[in-house]
Protein backbone atom coordinates (compact mmCIF):
# COMPACT_ATOMS: atom_id res chain seq x y z
CA UNK A 1 0.00 0.00 0.00
CA UNK A 2 1.28 3.14 -0.58
CA UNK A 3 2.23 6.33 2.12
CA UNK A 4 -0.49 8.16 2.96
CA UNK A 5 -1.33 11.11 0.99
CA UNK A 6 -2.89 13.10 4.21
CA UNK A 7 -1.96 11.67 7.74
CA UNK A 8 -4.13 13.49 10.17
CA UNK A 9 -3.09 12.85 13.78
CA UNK A 10 -5.20 14.74 17.13
CA UNK A 11 -6.53 16.89 15.02
CA UNK A 12 -8.77 19.26 17.29
CA UNK A 13 -10.55 22.08 15.94
CA UNK A 14 -12.41 25.10 17.46
CA UNK A 15 -14.86 27.61 16.80
CA UNK A 16 -14.14 30.16 19.53
CA UNK A 17 -15.52 27.89 22.73
CA UNK A 18 -16.95 25.54 20.31
CA UNK A 19 -15.05 22.30 19.59
CA UNK A 20 -15.92 21.12 15.95
CA UNK A 21 -13.42 18.41 15.33
CA UNK A 22 -12.71 16.09 18.39
CA UNK A 23 -8.84 14.20 18.04
CA UNK A 24 -9.56 13.10 14.53
CA UNK A 25 -6.88 10.32 13.17
CA UNK A 26 -7.33 9.95 9.84
CA UNK A 27 -5.06 8.42 6.95
CA UNK A 28 -6.35 9.66 3.35
CA UNK A 29 -4.77 7.42 0.48
CA UNK A 30 -3.36 8.52 -2.74
CA UNK A 31 -5.52 7.88 -5.96
CA UNK A 32 -8.60 7.17 -3.80
CA UNK A 33 -12.13 8.17 -3.43
CA UNK A 34 -13.03 9.11 0.24
CA UNK A 35 -16.42 10.14 1.08
CA UNK A 36 -17.10 11.72 4.50
CA UNK A 37 -21.03 11.70 5.52
CA UNK A 38 -22.96 12.88 8.52
CA UNK A 39 -25.78 14.25 9.32
CA UNK A 40 -25.34 18.34 9.46
CA UNK A 41 -23.09 19.96 11.88
CA UNK A 42 -20.94 16.84 12.16
CA UNK A 43 -17.89 18.70 11.63
CA UNK A 44 -17.08 16.55 8.09
CA UNK A 45 -17.32 20.23 5.95
CA UNK A 46 -15.25 21.62 8.17
CA UNK A 47 -12.22 18.47 8.29
CA UNK A 48 -12.60 19.19 4.54
CA UNK A 49 -11.84 22.55 5.10
CA UNK A 50 -8.79 21.71 6.74
CA UNK A 51 -7.36 20.28 4.19
CA UNK A 52 -6.39 22.94 2.38
CA UNK A 53 -6.44 25.35 5.06
CA UNK A 54 -9.73 27.04 4.20
CA UNK A 55 -10.66 27.69 8.08
CA UNK A 56 -8.21 30.12 7.61
CA UNK A 57 -10.22 32.16 7.24
CA UNK A 58 -12.61 31.84 9.47
CA UNK A 59 -12.19 34.33 12.27
CA UNK A 60 -11.85 32.63 15.38
CA UNK A 61 -10.58 29.46 14.54
CA UNK A 62 -8.10 27.55 16.84
CA UNK A 63 -6.39 24.00 15.20
CA UNK A 64 -4.74 21.82 17.27
CA UNK A 65 -2.89 18.62 15.89
CA UNK A 66 -0.99 17.88 12.65
CA UNK A 67 -2.22 17.77 9.38
CA UNK A 68 0.48 15.84 7.10
CA UNK A 69 0.40 16.13 3.40
CA UNK A 70 2.76 13.83 1.50
CA UNK A 71 4.84 13.90 5.08
CA UNK A 72 5.06 17.25 5.39
CA UNK A 73 2.85 19.70 8.19
CA UNK A 74 0.60 21.96 6.05
CA UNK A 75 -0.08 23.92 9.15
CA UNK A 76 3.81 24.98 9.47
CA UNK A 77 4.47 28.78 9.65
CA UNK A 78 6.36 28.77 6.41
CA UNK A 79 3.78 26.78 4.44
CA UNK A 80 2.88 28.82 1.15
CA UNK A 81 -1.03 29.06 1.16
CA UNK A 82 -1.70 29.72 -2.03
CA UNK A 83 0.44 26.92 -3.36
CA UNK A 84 -1.14 24.37 -0.71
CA UNK A 85 -4.63 25.53 -2.36
CA UNK A 86 -3.39 24.71 -6.10
CA UNK A 87 -2.10 21.39 -4.64
CA UNK A 88 -5.00 20.94 -2.66
CA UNK A 89 -7.99 22.36 -4.85
CA UNK A 90 -12.01 22.34 -4.01
CA UNK A 91 -15.21 22.66 -5.35
CA UNK A 92 -17.85 23.43 -3.68
CA UNK A 93 -21.93 22.70 -3.60
CA UNK A 94 -23.26 25.78 -5.99
CA UNK A 95 -21.09 25.61 -9.38
CA UNK A 96 -19.22 29.40 -8.90
CA UNK A 97 -17.80 30.14 -11.95
CA UNK A 98 -15.97 33.29 -12.58
CA UNK A 99 -18.74 35.82 -14.67
CA UNK A 100 -16.01 35.57 -18.19
CA UNK A 101 -16.25 33.24 -21.17
CA UNK A 102 -15.61 28.85 -20.72
CA UNK A 103 -12.10 30.09 -21.54
CA UNK A 104 -11.10 32.23 -19.55
CA UNK A 105 -12.19 30.72 -16.68
CA UNK A 106 -10.02 27.79 -17.01
CA UNK A 107 -7.17 29.91 -18.62
CA UNK A 108 -7.38 31.87 -14.99
CA UNK A 109 -5.57 29.62 -12.76
CA UNK A 110 -2.45 29.04 -15.08
CA UNK A 111 -2.59 33.04 -16.02
CA UNK A 112 -2.01 33.83 -12.61
CA UNK A 113 0.79 31.68 -11.98
CA UNK A 114 2.56 33.14 -14.42
CA UNK A 115 1.94 31.74 -18.03
CA UNK A 116 1.60 33.86 -20.88
CA UNK A 117 1.61 31.55 -24.23
CA UNK A 118 -1.41 31.84 -26.15
CA UNK A 119 -0.75 28.19 -27.71
CA UNK A 120 0.24 26.62 -24.12
CA UNK A 121 -3.13 27.94 -22.61
CA UNK A 122 -4.96 26.42 -25.78
CA UNK A 123 -3.72 23.25 -24.71
CA UNK A 124 -4.22 23.68 -21.16
CA UNK A 125 -8.12 24.76 -21.38
CA UNK A 126 -8.62 21.61 -24.12
CA UNK A 127 -7.23 18.99 -21.56
CA UNK A 128 -8.80 20.43 -19.07
CA UNK A 129 -11.68 19.98 -20.74
CA UNK A 130 -11.44 17.06 -21.70
CA UNK A 131 -10.60 15.57 -18.33
CA UNK A 132 -13.77 17.10 -16.89
CA UNK A 133 -15.99 15.39 -19.89
CA UNK A 134 -17.20 18.70 -20.93
CA UNK A 135 -15.22 18.71 -24.18
CA UNK A 136 -17.42 17.19 -26.56
CA UNK A 137 -20.00 19.39 -25.24
CA UNK A 138 -18.88 23.20 -25.15
CA UNK A 139 -15.94 23.01 -27.23
CA UNK A 140 -18.19 25.42 -30.09
CA UNK A 141 -18.71 27.98 -26.97
CA UNK A 142 -15.95 28.60 -25.50
CA UNK A 143 -15.91 32.01 -25.88
CA UNK A 144 -19.43 32.10 -24.55
CA UNK A 145 -19.61 33.47 -20.44
CA UNK A 146 -19.50 30.19 -18.86
CA UNK A 147 -22.62 31.40 -16.90
CA UNK A 148 -24.78 30.71 -19.92
CA UNK A 149 -23.62 26.71 -19.17
CA UNK A 150 -26.39 24.72 -17.45
CA UNK A 151 -25.99 23.80 -13.81
CA UNK A 152 -23.76 20.37 -14.50
CA UNK A 153 -22.32 22.09 -17.28
CA UNK A 154 -20.74 24.83 -14.56
CA UNK A 155 -20.17 22.07 -12.04
CA UNK A 156 -17.92 20.23 -14.26
CA UNK A 157 -16.28 23.60 -15.93
CA UNK A 158 -15.21 24.09 -11.94
CA UNK A 159 -13.93 21.14 -11.89
CA UNK A 160 -11.95 21.76 -15.22
CA UNK A 161 -10.92 25.00 -14.00
CA UNK A 162 -9.33 23.40 -10.52
CA UNK A 163 -7.58 20.48 -13.04
CA UNK A 164 -5.63 23.67 -15.18
CA UNK A 165 -3.67 24.66 -12.38
CA UNK A 166 -2.72 20.74 -11.98
CA UNK A 167 -3.61 19.67 -8.33
CA UNK A 168 -3.00 16.38 -6.38
CA UNK A 169 -6.46 16.50 -4.19
CA UNK A 170 -9.26 17.18 -5.11
CA UNK A 171 -11.50 18.47 -2.36
CA UNK A 172 -15.82 18.35 -3.05
CA UNK A 173 -18.01 19.84 -0.64
CA UNK A 174 -21.23 18.25 -1.78
CA UNK A 175 -20.48 18.72 -5.46
CA UNK A 176 -24.32 18.12 -6.80
CA UNK A 177 -26.56 18.48 -4.51
CA UNK A 178 -27.77 21.45 -6.58
CA UNK A 179 -27.62 19.41 -9.38
CA UNK A 180 -30.22 18.08 -11.17
CA UNK A 181 -29.88 13.67 -11.52
CA UNK A 182 -28.21 13.74 -15.23
CA UNK A 183 -26.22 16.06 -14.37
CA UNK A 184 -25.54 14.22 -11.07
CA UNK A 185 -24.50 11.12 -12.50
CA UNK A 186 -21.97 13.21 -15.15
CA UNK A 187 -20.35 14.40 -12.20
CA UNK A 188 -20.12 11.20 -10.35
CA UNK A 189 -18.71 9.22 -13.52
CA UNK A 190 -16.54 12.38 -13.39
CA UNK A 191 -15.02 11.64 -10.08
CA UNK A 192 -14.73 8.31 -10.56
CA UNK A 193 -12.34 9.10 -13.58
CA UNK A 194 -10.01 11.23 -12.04
CA UNK A 195 -9.62 9.00 -9.17
CA UNK A 196 -6.70 7.20 -11.59
CA UNK A 197 -4.87 10.95 -11.52
CA UNK A 198 -5.52 12.40 -8.22
CA UNK A 199 -6.86 11.74 -4.42
CA UNK A 200 -10.37 12.80 -3.99
CA UNK A 201 -12.12 13.60 -0.86
CA UNK A 202 -15.57 14.31 -1.36
CA UNK A 203 -18.71 14.97 1.51
CA UNK A 204 -22.25 14.48 0.70
CA UNK A 205 -25.24 13.78 1.76
CA UNK A 206 -26.35 11.29 -0.30
CA UNK A 207 -26.28 8.01 0.67
CA UNK A 208 -26.30 6.41 -2.46
CA UNK A 209 -23.59 8.84 -3.82
CA UNK A 210 -21.04 8.47 -1.00
CA UNK A 211 -21.72 4.19 -1.31
CA UNK A 212 -21.54 4.16 -5.16
CA UNK A 213 -18.20 6.87 -6.14
CA UNK A 214 -16.40 6.25 -2.96
CA UNK A 215 -13.13 3.01 -1.97
CA UNK A 216 -13.60 4.73 1.86
CA UNK A 217 -16.42 6.13 3.94
CA UNK A 218 -15.76 7.71 6.85
CA UNK A 219 -18.65 8.49 9.39
CA UNK A 220 -18.58 11.73 11.41
CA UNK A 221 -20.82 12.82 14.23
CA UNK A 222 -20.85 15.27 17.23
CA UNK A 223 -17.54 16.50 15.60
CA UNK A 224 -15.81 12.76 15.91
CA UNK A 225 -14.84 10.50 13.39
CA UNK A 226 -17.32 7.34 14.43
CA UNK A 227 -16.17 5.09 11.92
CA UNK A 228 -14.47 4.75 8.37
CA UNK A 229 -13.77 1.76 6.27
CA UNK A 230 -14.23 0.18 3.07
CA UNK A 231 -17.49 1.97 1.37
CA UNK A 232 -18.74 -1.73 0.75
CA UNK A 233 -18.03 -3.05 4.46
CA UNK A 234 -19.76 0.85 5.89
CA UNK A 235 -23.06 0.35 3.56
CA UNK A 236 -23.40 -3.57 3.93
CA UNK A 237 -21.98 -4.43 7.84
CA UNK A 238 -21.07 -1.11 9.73
CA UNK A 239 -19.51 -2.27 12.91
CA UNK A 240 -21.25 1.07 15.43
CA UNK A 241 -24.21 1.44 16.23
CA UNK A 242 -24.44 5.40 15.02
CA UNK A 243 -23.33 4.13 11.95
CA UNK A 244 -25.91 1.65 10.90
CA UNK A 245 -28.31 4.17 12.42
CA UNK A 246 -27.27 7.11 10.28
CA UNK A 247 -26.58 5.02 6.93
CA UNK A 248 -30.10 3.37 7.03
CA UNK A 249 -31.87 6.91 7.73
CA UNK A 250 -33.01 6.03 11.60
CA UNK A 251 -31.71 9.26 13.37
CA UNK A 252 -31.32 12.99 11.88
CA UNK B 1 -37.12 -1.98 15.85
CA UNK B 2 -35.11 1.36 17.17
CA UNK B 3 -37.38 4.64 17.93
CA UNK B 4 -37.26 5.74 14.21
CA UNK B 5 -36.94 8.65 12.01
CA UNK B 6 -38.23 5.86 9.16
CA UNK B 7 -41.58 5.12 10.57
CA UNK B 8 -43.41 4.37 7.68
CA UNK B 9 -40.75 2.51 6.46
CA UNK B 10 -40.07 0.38 9.82
CA UNK B 11 -43.86 -0.30 9.38
CA UNK B 12 -43.16 -1.45 5.81
CA UNK B 13 -40.93 -3.94 7.07
CA UNK B 14 -42.81 -4.87 9.99
CA UNK B 15 -45.79 -5.83 7.50
CA UNK B 16 -43.75 -7.38 5.38
CA UNK B 17 -42.17 -10.06 8.80
CA UNK B 18 -45.92 -10.70 9.09
CA UNK B 19 -46.91 -11.47 5.60
CA UNK B 20 -43.71 -13.73 5.96
CA UNK B 21 -44.91 -15.61 8.97
CA UNK B 22 -48.31 -15.53 7.45
CA UNK B 23 -46.65 -17.82 4.55
CA UNK B 24 -44.76 -19.77 6.97
CA UNK B 25 -48.23 -20.71 8.99
CA UNK B 26 -49.48 -21.99 5.60
CA UNK B 27 -46.80 -23.96 4.85
CA UNK B 28 -46.62 -25.73 8.42
CA UNK B 29 -50.16 -26.56 7.92
CA UNK B 30 -49.40 -28.02 4.56
CA UNK B 31 -46.42 -29.89 5.97
CA UNK B 32 -48.29 -31.69 8.79
CA UNK B 33 -51.89 -32.10 6.82
CA UNK B 34 -50.37 -33.95 3.94
CA UNK B 35 -48.47 -36.46 5.93
CA UNK B 36 -51.73 -36.84 8.35
CA UNK B 37 -53.94 -37.33 5.09
CA UNK B 38 -51.51 -40.27 4.45
CA UNK B 39 -51.32 -41.69 8.02
CA UNK B 40 -55.23 -41.00 7.84
CA UNK B 41 -55.88 -42.23 4.25
CA UNK B 42 -57.45 -39.24 4.37
CA UNK B 43 -58.35 -37.94 0.26
CA UNK B 44 -60.13 -34.87 1.16
CA UNK B 45 -57.47 -33.44 3.13
CA UNK B 46 -54.84 -34.42 0.72
CA UNK B 47 -56.64 -32.62 -2.11
CA UNK B 48 -57.01 -29.41 0.74
CA UNK B 49 -53.24 -29.38 0.69
CA UNK B 50 -52.99 -29.58 -3.17
CA UNK B 51 -55.80 -26.59 -3.62
CA UNK B 52 -54.01 -24.31 -0.45
CA UNK B 53 -50.36 -24.56 -2.53
CA UNK B 54 -52.57 -21.77 -4.53
CA UNK B 55 -53.09 -19.73 -1.97
CA UNK B 56 -49.61 -20.21 -0.63
CA UNK B 57 -48.27 -19.49 -4.61
CA UNK B 58 -49.86 -16.09 -4.53
CA UNK B 59 -48.60 -15.06 -0.62
CA UNK B 60 -45.13 -15.66 -2.46
CA UNK B 61 -45.65 -13.48 -5.14
CA UNK B 62 -47.60 -10.50 -3.19
CA UNK B 63 -44.35 -10.67 -0.90
CA UNK B 64 -41.85 -11.01 -3.66
CA UNK B 65 -43.45 -7.97 -4.91
CA UNK B 66 -43.73 -6.05 -1.74
CA UNK B 67 -39.64 -6.85 -1.49
CA UNK B 68 -39.25 -5.51 -5.10
CA UNK B 69 -41.02 -2.30 -4.20
CA UNK B 70 -39.62 -1.79 -0.85
CA UNK B 71 -35.68 -1.94 -2.62
CA UNK B 72 -36.99 0.29 -5.70
CA UNK B 73 -38.64 2.93 -3.31
CA UNK B 74 -36.48 2.96 -0.10
CA UNK B 75 -33.38 1.98 -1.34
CA UNK B 76 -31.91 -0.15 2.13
CA UNK B 77 -28.75 -0.27 3.18
CA UNK B 78 -26.85 -2.63 6.30
CA UNK B 79 -29.64 -3.92 8.12
CA UNK B 80 -32.66 -2.98 6.36
CA UNK B 81 -31.29 -4.50 3.24
CA UNK B 82 -30.40 -8.01 4.69
CA UNK B 83 -33.89 -8.38 5.90
CA UNK B 84 -34.96 -7.59 2.31
CA UNK B 85 -32.63 -10.18 0.94
CA UNK B 86 -33.20 -12.59 3.64
CA UNK B 87 -36.96 -12.09 3.07
CA UNK B 88 -36.73 -13.01 -0.86
CA UNK B 89 -34.99 -16.14 0.11
CA UNK B 90 -37.13 -17.22 2.62
CA UNK B 91 -40.31 -17.11 1.10
CA UNK B 92 -38.31 -18.88 -2.03
CA UNK B 93 -37.79 -21.72 0.69
CA UNK B 94 -41.12 -21.69 1.68
CA UNK B 95 -42.53 -21.73 -1.91
CA UNK B 96 -40.42 -24.99 -2.34
CA UNK B 97 -41.49 -26.70 0.87
CA UNK B 98 -44.95 -26.04 0.10
CA UNK B 99 -44.50 -27.92 -3.06
CA UNK B 100 -43.06 -30.98 -1.47
CA UNK B 101 -46.23 -31.05 0.00
CA UNK B 102 -48.24 -31.23 -2.66
CA UNK B 103 -46.13 -34.34 -4.15
CA UNK B 104 -46.78 -35.86 -0.16
CA UNK B 105 -50.53 -35.07 -0.75
CA UNK B 106 -50.56 -36.37 -3.78
CA UNK B 107 -48.84 -39.80 -3.10
CA UNK B 108 -52.25 -40.10 -0.84
CA UNK B 109 -54.22 -40.04 -3.15
CA UNK B 110 -52.35 -42.15 -5.18
CA UNK B 111 -52.29 -44.99 -1.96
CA UNK B 112 -55.87 -44.35 -1.78
CA UNK B 113 -57.99 -47.73 -0.81
CA UNK B 114 -54.30 -49.76 -0.27
CA UNK B 115 -53.83 -50.82 3.00
CA UNK B 116 -50.18 -49.38 4.72
CA UNK B 117 -47.60 -51.48 5.44
CA UNK B 118 -46.25 -49.84 8.15
CA UNK B 119 -47.52 -47.42 10.93
CA UNK B 120 -46.40 -43.61 9.52
CA UNK B 121 -44.45 -43.25 13.36
CA UNK B 122 -41.04 -42.20 11.91
CA UNK B 123 -42.39 -40.69 9.32
CA UNK B 124 -45.01 -38.56 11.39
CA UNK B 125 -41.85 -37.45 13.45
CA UNK B 126 -40.16 -36.30 10.75
CA UNK B 127 -42.82 -34.66 9.40
CA UNK B 128 -43.28 -33.19 13.24
CA UNK B 129 -39.80 -31.86 13.17
CA UNK B 130 -39.84 -30.35 9.77
CA UNK B 131 -43.01 -28.47 10.63
CA UNK B 132 -40.90 -27.51 14.05
CA UNK B 133 -38.01 -26.20 11.73
CA UNK B 134 -40.38 -23.96 9.94
CA UNK B 135 -42.20 -22.38 12.81
CA UNK B 136 -38.45 -21.88 14.65
CA UNK B 137 -36.73 -20.70 11.38
CA UNK B 138 -39.19 -17.87 11.19
CA UNK B 139 -39.84 -17.19 15.39
CA UNK B 140 -35.62 -16.61 14.66
CA UNK B 141 -36.14 -14.19 11.69
CA UNK B 142 -38.76 -12.27 13.17
CA UNK B 143 -36.83 -12.10 16.78
CA UNK B 144 -33.68 -11.84 15.32
CA UNK B 145 -32.46 -15.13 17.27
CA UNK B 146 -29.55 -16.27 16.60
CA UNK B 147 -29.56 -18.73 18.97
CA UNK B 148 -33.03 -20.38 18.01
CA UNK B 149 -31.61 -20.18 14.13
CA UNK B 150 -28.77 -22.42 15.05
CA UNK B 151 -30.36 -25.20 17.13
CA UNK B 152 -33.12 -25.12 14.77
CA UNK B 153 -30.25 -26.25 12.01
CA UNK B 154 -29.37 -29.01 14.15
CA UNK B 155 -32.68 -30.63 14.14
CA UNK B 156 -31.91 -31.71 10.55
CA UNK B 157 -29.31 -33.71 11.63
CA UNK B 158 -32.24 -35.76 13.14
CA UNK B 159 -34.08 -36.23 10.19
CA UNK B 160 -31.92 -37.31 8.30
CA UNK B 161 -31.23 -40.00 10.76
CA UNK B 162 -34.90 -41.26 10.39
CA UNK B 163 -34.35 -40.99 6.68
CA UNK B 164 -31.78 -43.06 6.61
CA UNK B 165 -33.39 -45.78 9.24
CA UNK B 166 -36.95 -45.37 7.34
CA UNK B 167 -35.11 -46.18 4.17
CA UNK B 168 -33.40 -48.89 5.63
CA UNK B 169 -36.83 -50.58 6.42
CA UNK B 170 -38.56 -49.81 3.28
CA UNK B 171 -35.65 -51.52 1.20
CA UNK B 172 -36.03 -54.59 3.76
CA UNK B 173 -40.19 -54.51 3.20
CA UNK B 174 -39.49 -54.03 -0.84
CA UNK B 175 -36.86 -57.34 -0.46
CA UNK B 176 -39.23 -59.56 1.55
CA UNK B 177 -42.49 -58.49 -0.06
CA UNK B 178 -42.29 -57.54 -3.69
CA UNK B 179 -45.86 -56.54 -3.79
CA UNK B 180 -45.25 -54.20 -1.46
CA UNK B 181 -42.59 -52.57 -3.95
CA UNK B 182 -45.13 -50.02 -5.37
CA UNK B 183 -46.10 -48.75 -2.17
CA UNK B 184 -42.93 -48.50 -0.47
CA UNK B 185 -41.74 -46.92 -3.40
CA UNK B 186 -44.13 -44.23 -2.63
CA UNK B 187 -43.04 -43.69 0.83
CA UNK B 188 -39.57 -43.90 0.12
CA UNK B 189 -40.57 -40.75 -1.72
CA UNK B 190 -42.71 -39.34 0.90
CA UNK B 191 -39.63 -39.86 2.91
CA UNK B 192 -37.47 -37.83 0.27
CA UNK B 193 -39.34 -35.27 0.84
CA UNK B 194 -39.25 -34.65 3.83
CA UNK B 195 -35.98 -34.79 4.21
CA UNK B 196 -35.72 -31.98 1.12
CA UNK B 197 -38.29 -29.66 3.27
CA UNK B 198 -35.75 -29.77 6.13
CA UNK B 199 -33.21 -28.55 4.24
CA UNK B 200 -35.01 -25.91 3.08
CA UNK B 201 -35.68 -25.28 6.48
CA UNK B 202 -32.12 -25.26 7.54
CA UNK B 203 -31.81 -22.62 4.96
CA UNK B 204 -34.09 -20.69 6.11
CA UNK B 205 -31.86 -20.82 9.51
CA UNK B 206 -28.76 -19.84 7.57
CA UNK B 207 -30.78 -16.36 6.00
CA UNK B 208 -31.33 -15.85 9.43
CA UNK B 209 -27.67 -16.05 10.94
CA UNK B 210 -26.70 -14.49 7.66
CA UNK B 211 -29.15 -11.52 8.85
CA UNK B 212 -27.84 -11.01 11.90
CA UNK B 213 -23.97 -11.35 11.76
CA UNK B 214 -23.83 -10.33 7.71
CA UNK B 215 -21.91 -13.89 7.29
CA UNK B 216 -22.77 -16.54 5.58
CA UNK B 217 -22.70 -20.07 7.07
CA UNK B 218 -23.51 -23.75 5.67
CA UNK B 219 -25.26 -25.27 8.60
CA UNK B 220 -26.30 -28.76 7.41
Amino acid sequence: MALAKFDIQNLNLYYGNMQALKDIHFDIKPQHITALIGPSGCGKSTFLRTLNRMNDLIAGVRLEGSILLDGQDIYQPDEDVVNLRKRVGMVFQRPNPFPMSVYDNIAYGPRIHGLKDKRKLDQIVEQSLKAAALWEEIKDRLHRSALSLSGGQQQRLCVARLLAVEPEVLLMDEPTSALDPISTIKVEELITELKNQYTIVIVTHNMQQAARVSDTTAFFLNGELVESGHTEGIFTMPRDKRTEDYITGRFG
Amino acid sequence: MPMSTRQSFDRQLMDLQQHILRMASFVEKAIYDSVESLAKQNTDLARGVIENDDSIDELYNDIEYTIIKIIATQQPIAKDLRLAVSGLKIIMSLERMGDFAVDIAKVTLRLSGQRLIKPLVKIHEMAHLAQRMVKDGLDAYVNLDEAKARKMCSYDDDVDYYFREVFEELIEFMKKDPTSIEQATSLLLVCRYLERIADYATNIGEEVVFLITGYWEEMN
